[in-house]
């Protein structure tokens, strides 16, 4: 496994976390610490509960056994306005930066510091502003959500979330479906935020290569556990072999290609009765 | 058989009570959606002004037909001079509160119910929530509050057109006797028993509306079929609420 | 800015266009212009029976509107129907040996009170009492007494 570089004080911590939905179990005693001031990786195959890991994180979902603690606080067991409190030190940045379609980029980014801080518009336009400078997109103040390209509005929705400097910014799978520049701006803008604000990062992902290039730890799960985890290299060299095929994107390996099925020839035989 | 009859009561009673949380959650922030009166602003627009012009027309046409209709059964006996008081009385108390009601049931409601659920599937309720902000507050309860404000203006102004259509049809085609309109229409309409009837009415409805309309979209499954269901649902089940309603509250106030 | 100022003076038109129709229906469509209820004295008359008359029931004199009655109540001592009716500020001379009639609007309409003026010096006051009243003619009581006359009649030829 490498090198693992355990945090002192790790700001989100789960301990035996469980969550089903239905008869699915979707994460079962995950286990998972996410160190203060890095960028640590989330990735997994699709559907393997990332999204959902988030959304615990960040109190959105209840854990039916297990709990996690961010930054020292056990979100399950807290109030609303006590998560509300927690929620203002963390953002959540969405897979569609799910902007607020009825205002402009510039009241976008401006909505969270109109409604948790007391300042004068002037100083929210300079905040604003230089947020906006930050994702550069200064320049685009004025257009409507709906003018904007889908990398765009995620820098746009980058912007928004970095606007009350918050300690610790999820991403939810920020790099699918982008073409390969905004994807090249993404990836610099993560790495970027993280380092000038020292903040932390947690990217949910399974664009390996983009993620993989900005991670200082990673942690792989699938089928509800975690199947891997340290930095880039070592799991790099020293990965299992789902790790291998994972990382290495081969169409197979112990994630088989085929759904599992009967013997073709038996399936051709029985002539469509079963 | 008895399994798909308790299925289906423990998912109605399941609904309205996640219906009564919501709105109990909702009517929590209506303080601060008076606080943030642009909002509530921008939301009467929506759901008053852009209601407004179906309004007007049919509130003139039903006026007009009530005239002419009016007439055709009055002149029988000789009681076209009555033609007033049938217009009005059917306008204020019943077709004003009720016709504005399912028109704004068409019109406000079904866009209330796509925009929040589109606002849902694209994650925007998620978001403001990740931003510390309770779209609850934020988001519908300046939607219902401007609902329960614009629909007994909506239905106040149907009847006024209404009067007026019919008055037009009545006086200006059918030569029924200008001043016998108006003074039998202000002898038989009493103010508070006819007219505020009619208001409460409409606030009723109004509430009722955007209370379903604002709920089906918060409870929608997030995707376009869902919103498309949830959107013919809170047209279907808020016309029904107000025919249903609108028995429940003439039979209580004009017993 | 500039949009929002737009919204913002249509909803100023709206909420305007709402209450002047509001206005509408309580001036030019209803009684609250021609009647306020409150403004005037109340006078109260006994009748043996009130037929249809309610609350809201018109009080007339020559055939104009002066008031409306009031209140409707039973008296158990004199087994009579007491109607109070408040009569407008303006009639203030209308003399004390008035009397009070039921009468009917046309054949089928709504009852309302009739005061038909006496020739006394003094004027009704508030709290006075109308002593010389006509109660209502109940329509099956003259049907059956036009019966009752008609078979008796017939005996006697």
């Amino acid at each position: 496994m490498g090198q693992i570089q355990q945090s002192v004080d790790p700001i989100v911590r789960t301990e035996g976390l469980s969550f089903a939905r239905g008869d699915r179990v979707i994460f079962d005693k995950v286990n998972i610490e996410i160190p203060r001031g890095k960028i640590t990786a989330i990735m997994g195959p699709s559907g393997c509960g990332k999204t959902t890991l988030l959304r615990l994180i960040t109190g959105q979902l209840t854990p039916q056994a297990g709990t996690i603690f961010v930054d020292n606080e056990e979100v399950p067991k807290l109030s609303r306005t006590k998560l509300f409190e927690l929620r203002k030190r963390m953002s959540m940045l969405f897979q569609s930066g799910a902007l607020l379609t009825d205002l402009t980029v510039f009241e976008n980014v401006a909505f969270p510091l109109k409604e948790h801080t007391e300042l004068s518009d002037e100083a929210i336009r300079t905040l604003v502003l230089m947020k906006l400078e930050a994702v550069g997109l200064r320049g685009a103040r004025g257009l409507m959500p709906s003018e904007l390209s889908g990398g765009m509005a995620r820098r746009v929705a980058l912007a928004r979330s970095i606007a009350l400097d918050p300690m610790m910014i999820l991403y939810d799978e920020p790099f699918t479906g982008q073409d390969p520049i905004s994807m090249g701006v993404l990836v610099r803008l993560i790495k970027l935020m993280n380092d000038a604000m020292n903040m932390t990062s947690v990217v949910v992902s399974h664009d390996v290569k983009e993620t993989l290039s900005i991670a200082d730890y990673v942690y792989i799960l699938s089928a509800g556990k975690v199947v891997g985890k340290g930095t880039p290299e070592s799991l790099h060299n020293a990965g299992s072999k789902w790790v291998k095929q994972f990382l290495n994107a081969l169409p197979d390996g112990p994630v088989h290609f085929h759904y599992p099925a009967d013997e073709f020839a038996n399936d051709l035989i029985s002539g469509g009765r079963s | 058989m008895i399994q798909a009859l308790g299925k289906m009561g423990i998912s109605t009673f399941g609904w309205l009570g996640r219906c009564c949380i919501f709105l109990v959650y909702v009517a929590s922030g209506f303080f601060i959606a008076l606080k943030n009166w642009r909002d509530l602003i921008a939301q009467l627009y929506f759901v008053g002004v852009l209601s407004l012009v179906i309004i007007v027309v049919s509130g003139f046409f039903v006026g007009m037909v009530l005239g002419l209709q009016g007439y055709n059964t009055l002149v029988d006996f000789g009681a076209e001079e009555s033609l007033g008081v049938v217009v009005s009385l059917s306008l204020v108390r019943e077709l004003g509160p009720v016709v504005a009601a399912l028109l704004f049931a068409g019109r406000a409601g079904s866009a209330l119910t796509a925009e929040i659920g589109l606002m849902k599937s694209t994650e925007q309720l998620m978001a403001m929530e990740m931003m510390a902000v309770d779209p609850l507050h934020r988001v519908i309860a300046p939607r219902l509050l401007a609902g329960i404000i614009a629909m007994p203006l909506l239905a106040a102004i149907f009847s006024a057109v209404g009067v007026y259509g019919g008055y037009f049809v009545g006086t200006g085609l059918l030569g029924v006797d200008d001043g016998a309109f108006w003074s039998q229409m202000q002898a038989a309409v009493d103010f508070n028993g006819d007219v505020m009837n009619g208001i409460i009415k409409s606030i009723v409805f109004g509430f009722v509306i955007t209370w379903i309309a604002v709920f089906e979209g918060y409870d929608t499954a997030p995707t376009s079929e869902g919103i498309s269901r949830a959107t013919t649902r809170t047209v279907v089940n808020s016309s029904l609420a107000v025919l249903a309603l609108d028995f429940v509250l003439t039979a209580v106030m004009f017993d | 800015m500039m949009q929002s100022r737009t919204v913002e003076t249509t909803v100023g038109v709206f909420i305007a266009l709402g209450l002047a129709a509001i206005v509408v229906l309580a001036m030019k469509v209803s009684n609250m212009s021609t009647l306020g209820s409150d403004d005037g004295y109340q006078v109260s008359a006994n009748f043996d029976n009130i037929g249809g008359l309610k609350v809201r029931s018109p009080v007339k004199m020559a055939g104009v509107l002066v008031g409306r009655v009031s209140e409707v109540s039973f008296d158990d001592e004199t087994y009579e129907a007491v109607a109070v009716m408040t009569i407008d500020a303006k009639y203030v001379k209308i003399p004390e040996d008035t009397t009070a009639n039921i009468y009917t609007a046309g054949l089928l309409g709504e009852q309302y009170i009739s005061l038909d003026a006496g020739g006394a010096e003094d004027y009704l006051q508030e709290g006075s009492m109308i002593e010389i009243t006509q109660s209502a003619v109940v329509l099956e009581q003259v049907i059956g007494q036009v019966l009752f006359d008609k078979a008796s009649g017939d005996d006697e030829e």
